[in-house]
């Protein structure tokens, strides 16, 4: 068990260093010059020159990512060049809004994905199952950001039921920082207001982020209801007279619930990607922005630091998601 | 029901469950059989349908569509959709209508090149990887790992943000990120190929391995790499229409879906049109690659059909 772990953990840095190469290498050949970008098209040539030595630039790319590796393992990402601060800093503020986003999204992925799976098992072939089925098929064709625009259409500006874009509205002052997450912080100070507010901002994007993962986990819920379903020992239990409820949820669900659980983990990975998108949709402050606004201003080093944050929870997400398999079903041994 | 999730091509519907002896003209006739299936099968037709729709619309685009898709008309912009303008015009006049039907165009060209670039890079390895095994496979492996254990869409980003946004490097950007998959399909079915009687008759009788991997391992990885493809097109056409939205694919004026959905984000909700009728392509269109995908996995696996016990 053990030494499994410590081999997944080695394979699982040796990913994310992998990662890193490719990244890195990728944003360094990124046409254009960040140091033009930052001091302007006016400036001197002697001026770009003494920047580029001072951010490293001059030297030859592989030196500059043993500079890189050596900075990372004293727990130095580097400094924004956008927002002028330490990389690591800007990850502290926005990492904790998309957790928030993208554990929300799975919560309500997962529930609702279980209960329509079962359901859909249970009435297999009926048109409550091909209504599903229909339902499903679209709400996984529907391009995530596209849907937010719709959702927002429709339940922000038309019906007015939800607050709009962002994480709170202005008028609402934000907790004191103590988690980073807003639900958690306004809980600890204890306002109410603040708690409704964000709640309430929260449940569109989370919806919508989580309606892809929701699909996947019903459909996976169904077939894997459906296969247990068809075995001996539920019409054991069946023809021992138990309940339909019984069998159902005491003996078939606890066998079919391995592949579940390994598909919600791997969603949940997933979800950090989609939240680039959502977030986009939703002007929500979260990696995702950060993400995209570094790319398209070449910020060096906050792409590498986004980039390792998402593989490294990527992987873990992986990780826990194989251990758990592990725990749960006796049959797999770790080898 | 395996190919939902985003680890789906390490087991492939027919790969996987393929280890008997089975040459490749049986394996031809199989493949005749799946597409006579897959045109009875309802679901799988409806999509054939869409598919075949876009197809259609991407070659009369010229002909049927009522206005030039790039000219502006500064004095009809932002029409609500009439008479004259069935889905309305956007922030320049354009006809949305006939951007909507230009946009085929490219999500055709978009989805078969990322399909054959990602086919061309993935397969051949993954043939060499699993005939030869050895230290090759392991890297190849540990290469495969190494972008899978990354979300495509960001892989994609960095890509198409190092080679400048074009809808062309949304092509190479997806391709790239999305070839892992299939290089481990294309390996896990030579795998079992390999092991085949005829594999060994082949060489016994002298046959060069050039020709052992070209004329006899390459068309039994073929279809059910192929079918892999064509389930994962919904999401690749997403992915793209994705980076269109956040401006690291098409450029404007390309009439481009996700490009056009994002041009249309400032003007909800007084203009929900422009926004709304290029989102409405991509899902149909995202909508028929998953219905074919979903009829095609019924005709595989028939145990999670929705009649019969």
């Amino acid at each position: 068990m053990w030494a499994y772990l410590v081999r997944r953990l080695i394979l699982a840095s040796l990913a994310i260093f992998g990662v890193l190469i490719i990244t890195f290498f990728l944003s360094h050949v990124i046409p254009g010059d960040p140091v033009a970008a930052i001091l302007g098209q006016q400036a001197r040539q002697e001026v770009i020159d003494a920047m580029r030595h001072k951010l490293g630039f001059d030297r030859p790319i592989y030196e500059q990512f043993v500079i890189y590796l050596d900075r990372l393992a004293h727990g130095d990402l580097g400094d924004s060049i956008a927002t002028h601060r330490p990389v690591l800093q800007d990850l502290k503020e926005f990492f904790p809004a998309t957790i928030e986003l993208a554990t929300t999204a799975i919560l309500i992925g997962a529930a609702t994905g279980l209960v329509v799976g079962i359901i859909s098992a249970v009435a297999r072939g009926t048109w409550l199952d091909h209504a599903t089925r229909f339902f499903s098929l679209i709400g996984l064709s529907m391009p995530v950001f596209w849907l937010g625009l719709i959702v927002l259409l429709i339940f922000y500006f038309w019906l007015g039921l939800f607050p709009g874009q962002g994480q709170l509205d202005i008028f609402i002052s934000r907790p004191p920082r103590v988690t980073g997450l807003i639900i958690a912080d306004s809980l600890i100070a204890g306002d109410t207001a603040a708690l409704m507010n964000a709640l309430g901002h929260l449940i569109l994007p989370a919806m919508v982020l989580g309606s892809h993962a929701l699909v996947g986990i019903a459909r996976i819920t169904r077939a894997s209801m459906l296969e247990v379903l068809g075995q001996d020992y539920v019409k054991v239990a069946r023809s021992k007279g138990l309940t339909e409820r019984t069998v159902i949820f005491r003996h078939a669900l606890k066998n079919a619930l391995l592949p579940i659980i390994t598909v919600i983990g791997i969603y949940y990975g997933g979800l950090l990607e989609g939240a680039v998108l959502t977030e986009t949709v939703f002007a929500w402050p979260g990696l995702g922005r950060y993400a995209t606004s570094a790319i398209l201003s070449q910020d060096f080093a906050a792409i590498m630091g986004v980039t390792v944050l998402i593989a490294m929870v990527f992987s873990l997400a992986n990780l826990f998601v194989d251990l758990a398999y592990g725990f749960l079903n006796p049959k797999i041994r770790f080898e | 029901m395996a190919s939902s999730t985003p680890r789906s091509a390490s087991n492939s519907p027919t790969g996987a469950a393929r280890s008997g002896g089975e040459i490749a003209r049986a394996e031809r006739a199989r493949t005749w059989r799946l597409v006579w299936r897959t045109l009875r099968n309802p679901l799988s037709l409806a999509g054939l349908t869409l598919i075949g729709l876009l197809i259609v619309i991407a070659f009369i685009a010229p002909a049927v569509a009522p206005y030039d898709p790039l000219k502006t008309d500064t004095l009809s912009r932002l029409r609500a959709p009439s008479a004259e303008h069935a889905f309305g015009t956007d922030q320049l006049g354009r006809d949305i209508l006939s951007r909507v039907l230009y946009g085929a165009r490219i999500s055709l060209r978009i989805a078969l090149l990322t399909a054959s670039i990602a086919l061309a890079i993935g397969a051949p390895l993954g043939i060499v990887s699993g005939y030869f095994r050895g230290r090759m496979d392991d890297l190849l492996m540990r290469i495969t790992d190494m972008f899978m254990a990354f979300p495509r869409l960001i892989l994609a980003m960095a890509i198409a943000a190092a080679l400048r946004p074009t809808l062309e490097n949304v092509v190479i950007a997806i391709s790239l990120a999305a070839w892992p998959a299939y290089a481990r399909l294309a390996r896990s079915v030579t795998l079992g190929i390999r092991e085949e009687n005829y594999i060994e008759a082949a060489r016994a009788l002298g046959t060069s391995t050039g020709r052992i991997l070209f004329r006899h391992i390459l068309p039994g990885v073929i279809s059910p790499v192929t079918i892999q493809v064509s389930l994962d097109m919904g999401g690749i056409l997403l992915t793209a229409a994705g980076l269109g939205f956040i401006g690291f694919g098409a450029q404007p004026p390309t009439p481009e879906w996700g490009l056009m959905i994002s041009e249309g984000r400032n003007y909800i909700p007084g203009q929900w049109w422009v926004s709304t009728f290029p989102g409405l392509a991509i899902s149909l269109v995202v909508l028929g690659f998953n219905l074919l995908g979903d009829g095609i996995r019924d005709i595989l696996d028939p145990r999670l059909r929705g009649s019969g016990r």
